[in-house]
Order: C-alpha cells, then structure tokens, then sequence
C-alpha cells in the first residue's frame, strides 16, 4: 500500500513540473505533427517501391512513428533524476523512507502517461492526412501499449544510467548512441522485406523492432496474433529487468556518495 | 535512551585516493544540540551523509536514536530528520505540495498531515507564500521550507547540514531561535555542522572541532574556550617578516606563548594581554618589523580552533593542498 502511495506521489511531483512548464506542452503538441508530416513527405515514394506492400506509407509510418516517439522521449528520463540530484531532492528522499522502487515507478508512470498522450496525437493526425487503422481502436490501443511498454524500460534504463554516471554530458552521450541507431536498425520506417540482410538480423533483437512489429501487426487488417503475443511478453521481460536494474542503481548511487 | 548519536572510529575513502573521514568518533546526549564545526572538506558532511543511511562507511559503526545505521538504514530513516546543504525542495512544486508528499512519504496523512503541515507554515512564517512554487521563495525563505520539511515526521534526531550558510545575518539569527527551540521544548536531539564558529558556540551543548576527517577537540564551548589560557594577541605585519628569527625572538619573551606566524600576522597568548603588549611591539620593532595593527581579544572558537587544528580557520584549507 505504501508502494502505491509514495509511487502516486513520485508520479504526481513529476507531472507537476511538466503542467506548469507551458513550453514542454507545446513542444509536445507539435513535435509529433513535425514527425509525421516531415517522414510523410520525405519518404512518400517508399509506398511505390516494387514490393512495398503496407498501402500508403502514412499508414505504415505512423506505428513506427509512434513507437520512435516513445523511446526519444523515455530515453531522456535520467535527466530528471541528475536535476534532482543537482537540486538535492534524490538524496531528501534517499533519507527518508521512500520506497526506491517508487522512484523509478513514478518516473516511468509519468513517461508512459506522455507517451500515451503524444501517440493519440499521431493517431489522430494520421487520421487526418489519411491514413487508416484497419486494426480499428482496439488495434491502436495495442500500439499505444507496446509503445509505452517499450517506453518504460527506455525511462528505467535511462533512470539507471543517470544514477551511474551522474553528469549531464554522459547521459546525453548514450541517449543518443542509442535511440537513433536503434530505431532505423528496426522496420519502423521501412518494410522489413526491403531493409538489408543484416538489418534484418539484428533486428529480431532489437526491442525497438518488437514494438513497432508488434503495434503494427495490431494496427493493420490481418493481425498476427502470435506475432503481437511474443513481442508483448519479450517487452514485458525487458521492462521487468530494467525497472529492476533501476531499484538497484540507487546502490551504486549511494555508494559514489 | 542517554546517546542519540553514537558514531565509531568510521573511516571512508572517495577514489581516487581522498581520506574524508579518518576515525571519526562521537556521541550525543539525547535531547541536546551537538555541533560539528570545521572547513569545508573536514568531513562535516561525510560524517552526516553516514549517520543519515545516505552513504555507507568503509569500516567502523553508528547508531543513531538507538538503531544501527549499517544494519537497519530503513529504521533508522523513520526517526530521522534531514536537512541538507542544498536546498532538497523542487523548485515547480508549492511549499504546501513539497510538505504534503513528504508527509505521505512519511505516512503521514489526512488530518493529521494538514494540522502538521498548518503547524509548521505558521512556525516557520511560510503562511503567505505556501501556495506558490518554491523556486519564487528568497533564500531564508526557502532555508526555512527544508527545516519544515525535515520536521514534517516529528524526527527524534534532526541533521542541520550547514543551514545557515548563504543566509543574510537577520535570517540567521531566526533560524538560530528555531533551532534552540526545537532542543529546548521538543527535546529533540539536534546535530549541526557549521563553519561558523560563532553559531557554534552560539547554539551547540557540544561542539566538536573537525579537521581532515577526525575530531580534534570536543567539549562544551565554554569548557573549550577555558582550556586556553589567556588572552589572544594578534599584530599584523605591515610585511612578513624576512627570516625565522622572529619566532625565537618572541619566544624568548615572558609570558608569552602559543606563538604562530603566518605571512603577516603574528599570534601569540598571554595570561594578562594588556601588559605583553608593549613587550611584543618592542621586540618586533628591534627586529625592525612594522606594525600596522594589534588586536587583543578573550578567548574564541577560533582560538580553540587554531589551537587543535594547528593551523589557522579558513575555508580554503580542503583536501586540495594535498
């Protein structure tokens, strides 16, 4: 019970500070129509490659889109954890009987809370330029889950790495070595079929990939139940050994002190 | 319970190769303010970042409100209260909203959460500004908000890492009436650090003198101050003197002792200072050596610092003169 309440309280400071920063909101609201409209316009003669075979490439973007949303902004979670260590408010609480766990449980509870909200944005804007969900809500509801699932281990590992390194620098630096390569090692913005061999093989390891295959599957007409069931557990696996390895950071973090 | 703080012989190393705390020992009478007071760097903060569960020690124990800090940190936590050297508030939330999740965290809620937090707004006259977020708080403002927050649980054993430092004189004195308070009517047992001597002195039951990670002096004030004997002459130079011969000179003269010279100052104890005087100002002036001033001053913690520290109270003296 005092799991849940100290995680409610983590969760409720953290969505705080994003209210009352009017700046974020907006850079939230319009950095998903960028995205969309950009990728959009870029890559449209995608949809005409012999072999192509995802209808418009609006419609096979916005999963992928969706799902790159997600980890780009999971992944700069650490970054509130070195503001708080800054200010000293991680040490008032690493004094004071907070339950660890809600730390990085809040943290992550904010992300997904974001993440659900930026991909209704891309969904709807999808809607609006054409594209179709033959999956219907259910379907988009499912890529929302993935996204976040995928979300949430992105938000602990980047929570357990700020606690590891604690510099700002650091963390930017392996933030972004990992998400860019990450998303375009996956099919998220292009066709598994027509990616490279070896794209293709790392592919089946990347986490970025089981979440776009698996929202995409449930999006689309024909969804592969199978598919989307073995992508949701291998998510559900990784999300319980990083928000694990983010309770233990804070030994680390305690022991650097 | 007689000790609320029991620290022993605790050692700790922060690589590569920095010795912050180097046998620290000390106890606490419950119910008492106990001061640790030295430069940035002594281990003032080390030793509180071990008492409060916030870091471990490579060897050595403590206990505090009768819990072992190693083996029962979460226990330990329960009891305590913290304030820190930086300010622990976040900066977007309200001095009420920072209270109420400390509450919550404490378990403490409802109504009993709302009259404490009541409680501690009209003490510590946050009243006014309790609805607006702390980043728009002065710094006495927002000092006085940490106090409250390490209050919220009604601790047995409250840390004061540095609380004054930063603060403009007339906050200092409020939160000095604060501090005395809470020892005196709750009978809470309260650990300051401080490089103010003066607040030292000023609050502490016990004081402590910390240099390079060990106690070197621990007693009341007033005991400390009665140790020395005499009275501190002080005569600055109008420049350092050329060679050593200064010090011999001094010293051959009666009455005087303790005699440090550092650049331009020259320092020295005499039982009956007013008297020495002369003796000194005639010797510096054979040695040709001009005086551009002489202070005679009773006893102080700086006195009592210079003594046990061997070197005088400054702030610069940290680990990077080594």
């Amino acid at each position: 019970m005092n799991h849940l309440r100290h995680t409610r309280q983590v969760t409720l400071r953290y969505l705080r500070a994003l209210l009352r920063q009017p700046a974020w909101i907006g850079i939230t609201l319009i950095q998903p129509m960028i995205w969309l409209l950009l990728f959009g316009a870029l890559f449209k003669s995608i949809a005409r490659i012999p072999g192509f075979h995802g209808g418009s490439y609006i419609e096979f973007l916005t999963p992928g889109l969706i799902v790159m949303l997600a980890i780009s902004s999971a992944g700069w979670s650490g970054m509130a954890y070195i503001e708080d260590m800054n200010l000293g408010v991680m040490d008032r609480f690493l004094v004071s009987p907070i339950w660890r766990g809600a730390l990085n449980a809040g943290s992550v509870t904010q992300q997904i809370i974001i993440i659900a909200f930026q991909s209704v944005i891309v969904a709807a804007l999808s809607l609006a330029v054409g594209g179709h969900f033959p999956g219907g809500v259910g379907g988009v509801a499912i890529l929302i889950g993935v996204s976040a699932l995928l979300g949430a281990s992105f938000a602990s590992l980047s929570n357990a790495l700020a606690l590891v390194v604690r510099q700002r620098e650091s963390l930017i630096g392996a933030v972004t070595s990992v998400t860019l390569p990450l998303t375009f090692l996956s099919t998220a913005f292009m066709q598994q079929t027509l990616v490279p061999h070896w794209i293709r093989v790392i592919a089946r390891f990347n986490p970025v990939n089981w979440a776009v295959q698996a929202g995409r599957s449930a999006a689309t007409q024909h969804t592969d139940w199978s598919l989307v069931g073995t992508r949701t557990g291998f998510l559900a696996a990784l999300l319980l050994v990083s928000a694990w390895l983010a309770t233990r950071s804070f030994r680390a973090y305690q022991r650097s002190i | 319970m007689a000790e609320a703080i029991v620290a022993q012989e605790l050692v700790k190393t922060y690589p590569p190769n920095v010795r912050a705390l180097d046998g620290m020992s000390l106890s606490a009478r419950a119910g008492t303010i106990f001061a640790l007071a030295g430069p940035n760097g002594a281990g003032k903060s080390t030793t509180v970042k071990i008492l409060t569960t916030l870091s471990r020690p490579d060897s050595g124990a403590a206990q505090v409100a009768g819990l072992d800090v190693l083996r029962h940190p979460d226990r330990v936590r329960k009891a305590i209260g913290v304030v820190s050297q930086k300010t622990g508030a976040t900066p977007e939330a309200t001095g009420r909203e920072n209270l109420i999740m400390q509450g919550e965290i404490y378990g403490v809620r409802g109504q009993a959460l709302r009259q404490r937090i009541d409680e501690l707004l009209e003490r510590f006259d946050i009243g006014q500004a309790a609805d607006r977020p702390t980043k728009t708080y002065s710094g006495g403002m927002r000092r006085r908000l940490d106090v409250a927050l390490g209050l919220v649980n009604r601790p047995q054993v409250l840390f004061l890492d540095e609380p004054t430092t930063g603060l403009d004189p007339e906050a200092r004195t409020s939160l000095w009436e604060e501090i005395e308070r809470l020892a005196g009517e709750e009978e809470m047992t309260i650990l300051l650090t401080t490089h103010y001597l003066d607040e030292a002195d000023r609050l502490a039951d016990q004081l402590a003198i910390v240099d390079r990670g060990r106690i070197v002096a621990q007693g009341t004030p007033e005991a400390l101050k009665s140790e020395l004997r005499g009275d501190a002459i002080q005569v600055e130079l109008s420049e350092p003197p050329r060679n050593g011969r200064i010090e011999s000179v001094l010293r051959g003269l009666a009455g005087l002792s303790e005699i440090v010279i550092e650049e331009r100052i020259v320092r020295a104890r005499a039982a009956h200072g007013a008297s020495a005087i002369p003796g000194v100002l005639n010797a510096l002036e054979r040695e040709g050596l001009a005086v551009s001033s002489v202070t005679l001053a009773r006893p102080s913690l700086d006195d009592v610092y210079l003594r046990h520290a061997g070197h005088l109270y400054r702030e610069d003296t940290e680990q990077e003169t080594e």
